[in-house]
């Protein structure tokens, strides 16, 4: 695949006329999906696809499409000069862009994590061996992901890994299951039967009859996954500096009145660690590390190349996190039921939204395996409780604690394509989480 | 192109109990102009195709955007692999499930004689309309665009069917944002809701041009409200909130996928149970619920469903009692009971599942000067901004753009931050009128999200607006 995308540039390259410039993005993927459900598979499929960006570029005028091709080179290139005849036509009629920024300065990269898995269907096999006792639900990716950026001034970058994701959940009964996952780079068998007994384990948990609480405002411990749940509504533009700038992101009080968090909390963009490309779409290699909250001060954000233009400052790459990290505590992990004491174990999160942004209030749901702990032990399952609480509370006075020991939660994003970001962070404790249904 | 896919499938087409070839040809357009700058245009061609196989009672699909007769006979081996995977392993016997045999052409409306407009002139309105909204330095962000999308997709099976529909799809969207101190309010044009079949005349002259001045004040309006207040009180929601309603808390829990726990892992399972249909009363005698995939403008329109299924209109709800879930011949036979032409994939790399459709709540009687006459304290809300349902889709909590209160049956002043919150089961119960055709509007939404790979799709609801009996609703934070 590099050699096709980087062969398809070289052709790009011997086409663009004068003046102009090109760049392009390639998003390719060869992914097995196998779809489970009742610990049998209900949709196992394959899907190969290639999808390349590419913008002309003349001044400051510029014209972009998005096409799938095939994979060979000598019928994509015909494919390719219609595109470029296309937008060629387009830029006379399109005013300039004021806010275009190119990457001039050349930095190629590349990033390979060659293939140690073994066939899907052997994957498959191990899973239905243990899962077919079960009321087993969900999902298996693997395969190889590509992503690849070229343009006229000679940078070429490539990243390119393969790896499976198993993410799945054991049921005990309606709405009550624990959730697992069980993703990398090398299947390892062992690894799996750990993790799928340590799931059965907390299945005995769920038999217990579930507890339902009034609302109110309860002592609780966020899991890593239900914290990067919670924190994953700053993506919808908090950090951004677009949405800093136009007063509609949900930290603008930090930025605007110097609101700050708890000081445990230091967060940052983490490409270094984390699984996505270090470089982006316009061919802006990202650094390494941004820190965005330094011991809960907002000290940073997120800034896209067209804002950056628009505002004289510097891009880092876009204005969303792909690898986010939130620094280790103090809490061991093994003394977090004893911390928590009489409260909530709240494993996962749901359908998460803002009921008021301006002060970062949000809502939704617990999930999965949820329990109600008394004097420090699991009592039982808890039925499913509606939240509505202010990140800047939550994370703010209420914040009690946060574990030593950090997971990385790999992202099993799908929408059109498989996503690469991550997540390395603790869980948290906290007071008075406030549920409201 | 479809033509040579065509003879190649009726050449390449495995010997099996079914195989069936999903061709999509789609090119798309994104023009939008941000604080009345133009945003990269963003254009589109996505081709590609999915051979699905049965075989000894397993399933496979493969796909692929290489269209060449390699890549569709990689494909075709690949399916196959995957149905003898498994066979003898999957939820249910593929090879009991009679899928249908059909032929026939589906189009969009609109004809030669639509209105047809060239870039710049896309651009000159986009532009005109975001220099209305400019009216006061407190317009701190305003946006306005068009997305246009142009699908045909071919299905064919080795027995002979044979399915062409061409679809066109015309979402303008416009919101303006503003801002004083640390209150910022929205307005949109319906919550980007103005999505539909058809042609420009749906850009032209579906009411979005026109309405920037009025969104940019309403937001200034906004910035000056009160808190929508606390409490249970009567919630009028207008069909730009209705939409939303239906959507979360009426057709999410019926699709039939859900009911059989496919989706338990991501998208959640539901409170429905087989069990009910036929005999749970969902709301008041006032509700009536129609699957209706054969209303020629709205968004999700088709003549078959993805697995060629003939699309009929059927009422899933009458008169408050729950008769039929969403869901195709797949779920139809899994589950043994009778569903509807839902079978949708949103796109040639995603396999069809059990979707909504258009789902739409039938006018009734009220005209919205009389539920607003009806109503001694309560609130009317417009434009939907904040979702959330519990993974059962019970417990939800919904947010608007804007409110106005009701006090002694007549609109009284503009509220910020309505939200509204309640459970499914018995939220519809509290039905209290319904309003006629002078209330009824025509949405939809391309975002739906759902399934593992995920796929998002474009659903369709017309309602009138409806008003509730005493509902918990509260506001903002300050």
């Amino acid at each position: 695949m590099q050699a096709y995308f980087y062969g398809l540039a070289d052709y790009l390259q011997s086409r663009i006329r004068g003046s102009e410039q090109f760049k392009c993005w390639l998003s390719a993927e060869d992914s097995d999906f196998v779809r489970f459900n009742r610990g049998a598979i209900r949709q196992p499929g394959h899907v190969h696809q290639i999808y390349l960006s590419f913008s002309l570029i003349e001044g400051r005028r510029h014209a972009s499409s998005t096409t799938t091709l095939g994979g060979h080179l000598d019928s994509d290139s015909v494919m390719v000069d219609r595109i470029l005849d296309k937008l060629r036509k387009q830029l006379p009629d399109l005013p300039e862009d004021p806010h275009l920024l190119i990457a001039t300065e050349v930095n190629s990269t590349e990033h390979i994590v060659a293939s140690r898995l073994p066939a899907t269907s052997v994957i498959v096999d191990e899973v239905l061996a243990l899962a077919q006792s079960y009321d087993f639900v969900g999902i298996l990716f693997a395969g190889p992901l590509y992503r690849g950026f070229a343009n006229s001034y000679g940078q070429r970058n490539w990243h390119q890994i393969d790896n499976f994701n198993l993410d799945w959940s054991l049921y005990q009964n309606r709405d009550k299951a624990v959730k697992t996952a069980y993703a990398g780079f090398e299947w390892d068998s062992e690894a799996f039967r750990e993790k799928f007994h340590a799931a059965v384990a907390q299945l005995e948990l769920l038999k217990r009859e579930p507890v339902t609480i009034k609302p109110g405002a309860y002592r609780a411990y966020l899991t890593p996954t239900a914290l990067s749940e919670f924190i994953g509504m700053l993506n919808w533009g908090g950090f951004s500096e677009k949405s800093l700038r136009t007063k509609q992101s949900s930290l603008r009080r930090m930025r605007d009145e110097g609101l700050q968090l708890n000081p445990m909390l230091t967060l940052s963009e983490n490409t270094a660690d984390g699984l996505a490309p270090a470089f982006q779409s316009d061919g802006f290699i990202k650094p390494e590390r941004v820190t965005l909250l330094d011991h809960g001060r907002l000290v940073n954000s997120m800034i896209s190349p067209r804002t950056a233009k628009e505002y004289g400052i510097a891009t880092n790459g876009s204005e969303t996190i792909d690898s986010l990290d939130v620094a280790a505590g103090e809490l061991p992990s093994s003394q977090v039921l004893a911390e928590l004491d009489t409260g909530i174990f709240v494993s996962n999160l749901h359908y998460l939204n803002f009921s008021d942004r301006a002060y970062c209030r949000i809502t939704g749901m617990t999930r999965f395996a949820t329990f109600w702990v008394e004097s420090g032990e699991i009592k039982a399952a808890l039925n499913v409780m509606r939240f509505d609480d202010s990140l800047f509370r939550i994370l703010g006075e209420n914040l009690l604690g946060l574990t030593r020991e950090r997971e990385l939660l790999i992202g099993n994003e799908s929408y059109g394509e498989r996503g690469t970001s991550s997540a390395r962070l603790p869980g948290a404790l906290v007071k008075d989480f406030t549920f409201v249904l | 192109m479809f033509d040579s896919i065509r003879s190649l499938f009726q050449r390449l087409a495995a010997v099996v109990d079914f195989c069936s070839l999903r061709v999509l040809d789609e090119t798309s357009e994104y023009i939008s102009l941000r604080q009345s700058v133009l945003q990269p245009i963003s254009t589109g061609t996505d081709r590609g195709l999915m051979v699905t196989v049965i075989h000894r009672g397993g399933y496979g699909y493969a796909a692929t955007c290489d269209l060449s007769e390699s890549g569709l006979k990689q494909a075709i081996a690949r399916a196959q692999s995957w149905a003898e995977v498994s066979a003898g392993r999957s939820v249910t016997d593929y090879s009991k499930i009679a899928l249908p045999h059909s032929t026939g052409r589906y189009r969009s409306p609109g004809s030669v004689n639509s209105p047809s407009l060239s870039q710049r002139e896309i651009i000159d309105l986009l532009q005109a309309e975001s220099e209305s909204c400019r009216i006061d330095a407190r317009i701190v962000d305003w946006e306005a665009s068009l997305w246009t999308v142009t699908a045909d997709q071919l299905y064919l099976t080795a027995d002979g069917s044979d399915i062409l529909q061409q679809f066109r799809y015309v979402m303008p969207n416009l919101s303006v944002t503003a801002n004083a101190g640390v209150d910022t309010q929205t307005r949109s044009f319906g919550g980007r809701g103005l999505c539909r079949q058809g042609d420009l005349s749906i850009f032209l002259d579906g009411g979005m041009l026109g309405s920037g001045k009025r969104l940019a004040e309403e937001s200034l309006e906004l910035l000056a409200a009160p808190n929508c207040p606390t409490g249970k009180m009567d919630l009028l929601l207008m069909p730009t909130q209705m939409m939303l309603q239906i959507h979360e808390s009426i057709g999410h829990p019926l699709e039939l996928d859900r009911i059989l726990g496919d989706e338990r892992n991501f998208a959640g399972t539901s409170f429905v149970t087989l069990d009910m249909f036929g005999q749970y009363q969902y709301g008041s005698e006032l509700l009536n619920v129609s699957f209706d995939p054969t209303r020629p403008e709205q968004f999700a329109s088709y003549q078959w469903d993805d697995d060629g299924s003939p699309a009929v209109k059927q009422f899933v709800i009458r008169n408050g009692l729950l008769e039929r879930p969403l869901g195709g011949v797949v779920s139809q036979t899994r589950a043994g009971i009778e569903g509807v032409a839902a079978a949708r994939a949103s796109s040639w790399n995603r396999p069809p599942l059990d979707r909504m459709s258009n789902l739409n709540v039938e006018p009734g009687v009220s005209t919205l000067d009389e539920m607003i006459k009806a109503t001694e304290h309560g609130i009317l809300m417009d434009t939907n901004m904040s979702w959330s349902i519990d993974d059962s889709r019970n417990k939800f909590q919904f947010g608007c753009e804007y409110g106005r209160l009701i006090e002694n049956g007549e609109l009284k002043g503009v509220v910020k931050n309505p939200n509204y919150r309640g459970i499914s089961a018995t939220f519809w119960r509290s039905l209290k009128a319904v309003g006629d055709l002078s209330t009824f509007d025509v949405m939809g939404t391309p975002f739906c999200g759902k399934a593992e790979p995920a796929q998002v799709i474009r659903v369709g609801h017309a309602t009138p607006a409806c008003l509730f009996e005493q509902v918990e609703v509260f506001g903002g934070e300050a």
